[in-house]
């Protein structure tokens, strides 16, 4: 069965369509990447897959695992496996880091019936996770994401990736903000993170971050749909000839 | 320790419409009869074998308080309250005279167990965690004196504190036992002329708690007062007084519930405090009462006059506050900074839903050379409420060097709220200097989105941000009271958000 299927998918934002009639099926252990022009609707299929309220779902589906993603909460979503990297992580005054990353993989694993996690075991997971994402540990006492750099934001997205275990990584401009060596810092991240049961898809304006996180297929989004899929090459074509082409296609 | 996982459970176990206090004890009790007339003051005064000095005391109150008015620049609105139309004095009919925690009406007992609050001098170790990169927890102890309606029903620890020199006790005792300290300094902070509650107060209290502190010593536990109104139809007027002498240092807590009632219930305590030289008071408060159903019906009307004096030089009172419940709430903590380098500090976390009323804040009043004060308040808006910060800040002709500064930030959840600050300033001198700042923030949706995206529900995500946004004022207060003000954070604030 494939993990994620968007049939058809038709999404108004205040009386405006913005996505008409989008698909896209992703099985386990694949990485798609989706490009395209700013304004072309990536970030809103990220969020209306998320669950984000002020999105009007006016036509097709999403299915996850089969069952009807629409119908569920957000948290309800995330506690099923669902995870999005946000382009702009918010930040939460006096919320410690860690605090917000033990509160919410405890609410993720009540929701699914396990047992939470005791003070140790926790402990030693996040130390483990962010030495490998050279996150120092005075990070993870300050409020989530407050006076983080942006590669500090990223990689805190991906340490949360990481910790919840989701089996959909949805990472939405994940490169925007940062030099080559926090890119490659954040990739290696994602990159560890592959494996035969959990599927990404990883949105993006430049061919460069898909250097680093190799995609199994590339879909070009323009105006709201998907104009063209392909594999890793469709990436490198564009980078030569740009996304004008497709803007007249869609 | 933000949302942990017991207030995520208790959060889900209740509905908008239930107030974990809200249960009534069944118990006997002796009222005076309803209304107020010189003849009930001579009442509750003869109630509790006071001396004639003290009953002179009230009598001059209450003749001051027929000729005065009742407030009404505060951001409340309320219907006309009848004076006549209730008891000023209840109590447990006691069995026989008390001598022991034992002989408390064991019905009192479990009331106080069901709140959580041990009246056995046992020690507290529930909900203490040891500070991120602190030392392990002591053993920590609360004497604890408990306010059952209008009489107190029992004061632990008393014996351990006397050996300190602490004189901890229900107020009409220390009339009695302690006239020269309660003559001295009972009035001398708020006069029974004050204000319209504050002068009703002084004529009708019935209780509350005294606390005085010798010079030199540092109160070896903390002093804590549960304030329990239960009776339908009753006033509840405590008078708390507390005097730290030269060099003295008290930290003192007070906690107040009330059960569900459909009709409005009054309750105008008075609290004064003393700080002579180099002493230190400070006082918290995590305010609870019953704050009326999801339509507005019933709730406490809580309009209370507190305000502590810096008396000496390097003295210094911090008043914090938690303040979730009751449907009108009218109180200024404040401080007169008498004595030269004094300080005053005021943190306040100010929490309205439903069609609650908060009109709170503080006064320093800056009167000795070099005194400084620091209000950091909090205001929360949810639902129907209208949530008014009001702060004073004046420095005298004298003051020289005075400094304050004043953050004061407002959050919104919903758009059928307010939130309004309302800062006076004054300096009668140049060299006084004043900071204030403000802001006024929507809860974000972003940041809301961001925490369900993680997996917290809702209600976890306003409770997490919630308690973020007033992180700087829940570490001033003592471990176990932060805790529970945690918890009751995210318990006002059910139903908040769609
Ligand atoms: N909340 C919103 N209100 C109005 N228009 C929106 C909103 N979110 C997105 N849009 C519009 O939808 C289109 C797609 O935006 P977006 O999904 O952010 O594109 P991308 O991520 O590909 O840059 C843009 O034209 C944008 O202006
Ligand atoms: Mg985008």
């Amino acid at each position: 069965m494939a993990l994620l299927e968007v049939k058809d998918l038709q999404v108004r934002v205040e009386d405006r369509e913005i996505l008409h009639g989008l698909s896209l099926t992703v099985n386990p252990g694949e990485v798609h990447a989706i490009m395209g022009p700013n304004g072309s609707g990536k970030s809103t299929l990220s969020h209306v897959i998320a669950g984000k309220p002020g999105y009007e779902v006016t036509g097709g589906q999403i299915l996850f695992r089969g069952e009807d993603l629409l119908e569920m909460a957000p948290d309800e979503r995330a506690a099923k496996g669902v995870f999005l990297a946000f382009q702009y992580p918010v930040e939460i005054p006096g919320v410690a880091t860690m605090n917000f990353l033990r509160t919410a993989l405890n609410a993720q694993r009540k929701a699914r019936g396990e047992s939470e996690y005791s003070t140790p075991d926790f402990l030693k997971k996040v130390r483990e996770v962010s030495k490998s994402l050279n996150i120092p540990q005075d990070m993870l006492k300050r409020g989530v994401n407050v006076g983080f750099s942006g590669g500090e934001k990223k990689r805190n997205e991906i340490l949360q990736m990481a910790l919840f275990e989701p089996s959909l990584c949805i990472l939405d401009e994940m490169d925007s903000g940062l030099d080559i060596d926090a890119l490659r810092i954040a990739a290696d991240g994602v990159n560890a993170l592959r494996s035969p049961e959990r599927a990404m898809v990883v949105i993006t304006h430049y061919q460069r971050l898909l250097n680093y996180i190799v995609p199994d297929f590339v879909h070009v989004m323009a105006k709201g749909s998907v104009v063209k899929t392909g594999g890793k090459e469709l990436a490198l074509e564009l980078e030569g000839s740009g996304y004008a082409q497709f803007e007249h296609a869609a | 320790m933000v949302a942990v996982q017991e207030t995520v459970d208790r959060v889900r176990r209740i509905d908008v419409d239930q107030y974990r206090y809200g249960f009534e004890t069944l118990i006997e009790s002796e009222k005076a009869p309803k209304g107020l007339s010189e003849d009930i003051v001579r009442f509750i005064s003869e109630k509790k074998s006071e001396p004639a000095w003290m009953l002179e005391w009230r009598l001059e109150a209450y003749r001051r308080w027929l000729t005065m008015t009742e407030p009404t620049w505060a951001r409340v609105n309320y219907p006309k309250i009848d004076y006549q139309d209730l008891y000023y004095y209840a109590a447990p009919k006691p069995k026989k005279t008390l001598s022991s925690i034992d002989e408390i009406d064991p019905e009192i007992l479990k009331t106080y167990e069901k709140l959580g609050i041990p009246l056995r001098e046992v020690a507290i170790l529930e909900g203490v965690e040891p500070p991120p990169g602190g030392e392990p927890s002591e053993q920590r102890r609360i004497a604890v004196d408990a306010v059952f309606d209008s009489v107190s029903v029992a004061t632990t620890f008393q014996k351990e504190l006397k050996k300190a020199g602490v004189i901890f006790m229900p107020i009409s005792e220390a009339i009695r036992e302690h006239p020269e300290l309660v003559r001295k300094y009972l009035g001398s902070v708020v006069p029974t002329s004050d204000n319209f509650f504050a002068t009703l107060n002084s004529a009708v209290f019935s209780d509350g708690s005294f606390v005085y502190v010798p010079p030199g010593v540092r109160c070896p536990m903390e002093l804590s007062t549960y304030f329990r109104i239960n009776e339908r139809n009753t006033g509840q007027f405590e008078r708390t007084l507390i005097i730290a002498d030269k060099g003295s240092y008290v930290s003192y807590l007070e906690g107040c519930t009330a059960p569900q009632r459909d009709e409005n219930q009054l309750h105008a305590a008075v609290v004064e405090l003393v700080a002579l030289d180099d002493a230190e008071i400070k006082y918290s408060t995590v305010q609870n009462w019953y704050p009326g159903n999801s339509e507005g019906k019933g709730g406490i009307y809580n309009f209370v006059t507190k305000r502590g004096e810096c008396r000496g030089a390097n003295s210094k009172i911090s008043w914090t506050q938690v303040e979730t419940g009751s449907a009108i709430t009218w109180k200024y903590p404040s401080c007169i900074l008498r004595g030269d380098h004094s300080r005053g500090e005021f943190y306040s976390i100010a929490i309205s839903n439903g069609y609650q009323q908060v009109d709170s804040g503080t006064k320093m009043i800056h009167l000795g050379k070099n005194t400084s004060s620091r209000i950091i308040s909090k205001g929360i808006a949810a639902g129907k409420s209208q949530n008014t910060y009001r702060g004073l800040v004046t420095a005298h002709r004298k003051a020289t060097g005075a400094r304050n500064y004043t953050a004061c930030d407002s959050l919104l959840i919903g758009d059928k709220c307010g939130a309004h600050t309302v800062p006076y300033v004054e300096a009668k001198n140049s060299s006084a200097t004043f900071e204030h700042e403000a802001t006024t923030s929507k809860i974000s949706e972003d940041v809301l989105f961001y925490c369900v995206q993680r997996g917290l529900s809702q209600e976890e995500a306003v409770g997490l941000v919630v308690n973020g946004f007033v992180k700087d004022v829940l570490q001033q207060l003592p471990m176990e009271f932060a805790v529970e003000a945690q918890k009751l954070i995210s318990i006002s604030l059910e139903g908040s958000v769609g």
